[in-house]
């Protein structure tokens, strides 16, 4: 069971250049598109009435359900979109010079600042309760997809060379190739990496059924927002059923559907070898000895998957050539002519951006620039207390089998429960205390990406050698001694690629931590998280997408500039390979 | 319209790009007549591997013709499949749907496939494992899958690459036994066998005909029948005897001092790289001959007296030779004086004697020269690594850099710093402090 993170969590980050032609043509690239939505926006009507939420207990199982079905909807846009994003860019040479920078850079584009892009634009074309639905999904779309495409490209171009070579000379026709290699290869690290996005979808779950632009309310009924419309009330009673209904939702989908899956998956590892301690679930024991899952098995599912072989299997080979030969790529002609439409695009679009930023006062940026700053501190401090204390925990964990049966339970669980659920409860305490808001500011961005830190030194401390364990208790190391010499070297890569996801995370959560509503009253800090928020609220398009672009501009450079580079350093020097 | 079967005209195979372009195999002419078993044998890097893709159609070489029965190959070669050394089975697939999957591929119906893939796991001795997975089987087990997926598919041409490598002694024994009797035997419908491999003994137990090639840039330099009836004896003079010669065609020919160390890099001529080999690895082949009987031993025996690969070997042989320490002469190894002097001296003559003899090596001159003409003699490891590129793969641009650095450690020569990833000239003070 530990020993899988260390393959889940090896290696995150792609290895590239710090700054290439690619970045700036993605950069661009994203301006417009969040520019052509800021344009959207501005022609829609200037109110919207929403439905009213309701506070009974007794609506929460349907609460549940809509959100649930929400976040399935969403997970199955984002599943699909990173099957075809990340094969794109694996097998194509030119695509992904383009896609995996764009990716990188999508990464970084808050949540909320999709809000109006996406919506706005979709109450244009739909009515509006359906535009808000949708809206809903793609927002929480887009805080599931991107690590699901990283570990499908990541599987797709770490394939083992001869498997590759196997399935071409047996002539795999893309569909074969794609059942028979490509998704049992990825199947372990898309099923941790869809329970990351989940856990992602619940922390924004509020964040994305809860929209009001300017005077135009678009809510929409489910868990998360029944959780804001009880902060809004004070109404602690609900936010406490609220919180209860959404850990039990959780505690659900963990034991009766992804214990099962993992359980299930266990057969699709690389390795040769049987693993000492499976993953194990209850459910699935319950499910594989029940007759109706045999029946169906045979009845349905096989009689199923015979039809779509049969209907697949002649589809055309793909030629996969990462390893090969490549003397010369060619790109094919309709590559020019696309990338030339999007150059000219591109142009266009950039001047009518920077047209529409001149127009943002100059006291304006500086409040942003200065918003970046605080933010930039808030998100250092969460780091450095995050550091402090998950680097002793996941050490004791990952080293320690007889605490890791004790402790790994618990930490899933708490894991899972999304801190902008218990919010409104913190500030009740925190909001006492001098300087609160920022205190809670912080916490929150602390509770939301803590996690990641400590999974991944769990990954790394469970891989460091017994025989490095051994050579240091018998050369009588003091404590000090065998932190500096064995621990921090031995997880430094695995710190480093928790750190670079963890900040990242922090910069999105800052929206939601720096601006938060509560008893009808607004509190916000200083922050660059707090401008697009309230930007946001406020409908004032052109600040929201200058204060998004500097905060996208910010983390990319800062992930370029700095996290890049210590990542490449810890690959080089520390990994224990 | 000549009958071959297959026919390799001019292939040339190039990696990289721009400078860093480096040539994998070089004008490579080679023919298989069916019922023909042939081995490609040489030094890792030698581009064996290569071919046996081109072969396959999995690569397309820059230059040059594949012919299958005299037809222009294009993509993968329909009547060729791959056993791999490392199996390449899939682990979330059974036994059973490991070879079926061969045939699902060519569109084989459901019923027909289970039927045939069965008798395939019969033919291999493997009935009653049909529904175990490859994790739950031995290499050995797991390699007769290998072979059952690829004769599921009943190619003409059955090319192995390193196939029983990746086995234990016993297992590899067996299986080489068994494709032999399917093979001699007729039992299976494959017209012609291409082993890739670096075992020569092996090579010469099984095949026809041995083909050596030789590395930088990867090309044929013998091509040898064995007129030896199956079975084939391992002891029996005849197979030494063959065993010999081609030990010779791969571990050296006396040749003149200029053609045998090389040119250095950026000069005229071929580089001569600097064998892959460790100073320990090299002291203990010396101090093991030193003690056989008349510092003379069959070269094929020191795989098995040494416990190495024969790729070990052959390096560890090759730098014995350029160091002046041994002379290989018609597949025995014979320690000189020299290499006698340095087996019995102490570490610090040892050092000496070998700084001397590395100081005649072109690539190592080079290495010097190129410190000294630096700034403060000191010289960035990229700088040398990217000179060598020119000439050398960028793998093997890097590794000849860590030799250089790793054999002029040794000998005292120079000094690295590996936090600044810099030579340095070792110089008196230096080795004071």
């Amino acid at each position: 069971m530990l020993n899988l993170f260390s393959g889940i969590f090896k290696t995150q980050q792609p290895a590239q250049r710090t700054f290439g032609w690619a970045d700036g043509i993605v950069l661009a690239l994203v301006v417009v598109v969040i520019y052509a939505g800021v344009r959207l926006a501005i022609d829609t009507p200037a109110e919207i009435e929403g439905p009213s939420i309701s506070l009974a207990p007794e609506v929460l199982p349907y609460y549940a359900v809509r959100s649930v079905g929400r976040m399935a909807a969403a997970y199955v846009l984002s599943l699909g979109f990173a099957l075809v994003y990340g094969r794109v860019a694996a097998y194509h040479h030119w695509a992904e010079q383009v896609l995996m920078p764009l990716l990188d850079v999508l990464q970084s584009v808050p949540i909320l600042s999709f809000l109006p892009v996406v919506l706005l634009s979709l109450s244009a074309v739909l009515p509006q309760g359906v535009a808000a639905e949708v809206a809903s999904i793609v927002l929480i779309f887009t805080s599931q997809v991107w690590n699901l495409v990283f570990v499908w490209y990541q599987s797709l171009t770490t394939i083992p060379g001869e498997l590759n070579e196997a399935a071409t000379t047996f002539r795999f026709s893309t569909w074969m190739r794609f059942r028979t290699l490509e998704l049992p290869f990825a199947a372990i690290g898309l099923l941790w990496n869809s329970m990351m996005s989940w856990a992602g979808g619940w922390f924004f779950l509020m964040a994305a059924e809860i929209f009001t632009v300017g005077e135009k309310d678009f809510r929409l009924l489910g868990l998360g927002a029944y959780l804001q419309e009880a902060a809004n009330q004070e109404d602690y009673r609900a936010i406490g059923m609220g919180i209860a209904a959404l850990v039990l939702v959780i505690v659900l989908l963990d034991q009766l559907v992804w214990r099962p899956l993992l359980a299930w998956a266990d057969r699709f590892k690389l390795e040769m070898t049987e693993s000492d301690n499976p993953p194990t679930s209850w459910f699935y024991d319950v499910l594989r000895a029940a007759h109706i899952t045999n029946w169906l098995d045979g009845r349905v599912r096989q009689p199923l998957m015979r039809g779509l072989d049969a209907l697949l299997v002649r589809t055309p080979q793909t030629s996969v050539t990462r390893n090969g030969t490549n003397g010369r790529q060619r790109r094919p002609w309709f590559a020019y002519l696309v990338l030339a439409a999007v150059g000219l695009g591109l142009v266009y679009g950039v001047a009518q951006t920077g047209q529409m930023l001149a127009e943002v006062p100059a006291a304006q940026w500086s409040n942003i620039a200065t918003g970046v700053a605080a933010t930039l501190l808030r998100v250092m401090i969460a780091l450095v207390i995050a550091l402090a204390w998950t680097i002793p925990v996941g050490v004791l964990i990952g080293t320690n089998p007889r605490i890791a049966a004790v402790l790994q339970p618990v930490v899933q669980i708490t894991a899972s429960i999304p801190a902008t659920a218990l919010f409104p409860v913190l500030l009740l305490v925190v909001l006492q205390l001098p300087a609160g808001l920022n205190i809670a500011a912080v916490v929150l961005m602390l509770m939301g990406t803590q996690w990641y830190l400590l999974f991944n030194i769990i990954a790394g401390a469970t891989a460091i050698p017994q025989e490095l364990k051994f050579t240091s208790t018998l050369l009588r190391l003091n404590r000090w001694e065998r932190w500096r010499t064995l621990l921090l070297p031995a997880l430094f890569p695995y710190i480093i690629t928790g750190a670079i996801t963890a900040s990242g995370g922090a910069w999105n959560a800052s929206i939601v931590a720096e601006y938060f509503q509560l008893g009808g009253k607004t509190h916000q800090v200083t922050g660059v998280g707090a401008l697009i928020a309230d930007a946001t609220a406020e409908g004032d398009f052109h600040l929201l997408l200058a204060a998004t672009l500097s905060m996208i501009l910010t983390v990319v450079l800062i992930n370029r500039l700095f996290w890049r580079r210590l990542y490449r350093r810890a690959e080089e020097q520390y990994r224990m390979e | 319209m000549t009958g071959h079967l297959l026919e390799l005209k001019g292939i040339t195979q190039k990696y990289g790009r721009g400078e860093r372009r480096f040539t994998a195999v070089e004008n490579v002419n080679l023919a298989i007549d069916e019922g023909e078993f042939v081995a490609l044998i040489g030094p890792s890097g030698c581009g064996k591997s290569t071919l046996l893709r081109i072969v396959t159609g999995l690569n397309q070489p820059v230059e040059g013709q594949v012919l299958y029965r005299g037809e222009l190959l294009d993509g993968v070669n329909p009547h060729a499949t791959i056993v791999f050394q490392t199996f390449a089975l899939f682990p979330w697939l059974t036994v059973q749907q490991n070879v079926e999957v061969a045939l699902k591929a060519r569109g084989m119906p459901p019923n027909l496939r289970t039927v045939r893939s069965i008798d395939l796991l019969d033919m291999v001795g493997l009935d009653g494992f049909e529904t175990a997975f490859p994790r739950e089987l031995s290499g050995g087990m797991r390699q007769k899958v290998g072979f059952a997926r690829a004769m599921a598919v009943e190619p003409e041409l059955l090319c192995l690459d390193e196939a029983f490598s990746a086995l234990d002694v016993l297992s590899a024994e067996s299986l080489r036994g068994e494709l032999l009797e399917l093979w001699t035997g007729g039992a299976i419908p494959t017209k012609a066998i291409l082993m890739v491999t670096h075992n020569i003994e092996e090579a010469v137990l099984m095949a026809d005909r041995v083909v050596v090639m030789d590395k930088q840039p990867g090309r044929v330099i013998a091509d040898q029948k064995i007129p030896l009836a199956h079975p084939r004896q391992r002891k029996s003079p005849e197979f030494l005897d063959v065993l010999d010669r081609v030990y010779a065609l791969l571990a050296g020919q006396t040749q003149p001092e200029h053609i045998e160390l090389g040119t250095a890099p950026g000069e005229a001529g071929r580089t001569r790289a600097l064998p892959d080999i460790s100073v320990g690895e090299l002291a203990g082949l010396l101090e093991f001959l030193d003690e056989t009987p008349n510092d003379r031993i069959d070269v094929y025996r020191l795989e098995q007296e040494l416990n190495l690969g024969a790729t070990e070997v052959l390096q560890l042989t090759e730098a014995a030779e350029l160091l002046g320490f041994a002379t290989i002469a018609k597949g025995d190894i014979t320690l000189t004086p020299l290499g006698e002097t340095f087996a019995e001296a102490r570490i610090l003559a040892r050092k000496e004697i070998f700084a001397t003899r590395i100081r005649r090596l072109p690539m190592f001159r080079w290495v010097l020269a190129m410190l000294d003409a630096a700034d403060k003699a000191q010289l960035d490891r990229d700088v040398l690594r990217l000179a060598l590129e020119l000439e050398f793969s960028p793998e093997d641009a890097a590794r000849q850099v860590d030799l250089a650095i790793d054999w002029g450690r040794y000998a005292e020569l120079l000094a690295y710093d590996d936090n600044t990833e810099t030579l340095y000239r070792e110089t008196a003070e230096t080795v004071a402090g």
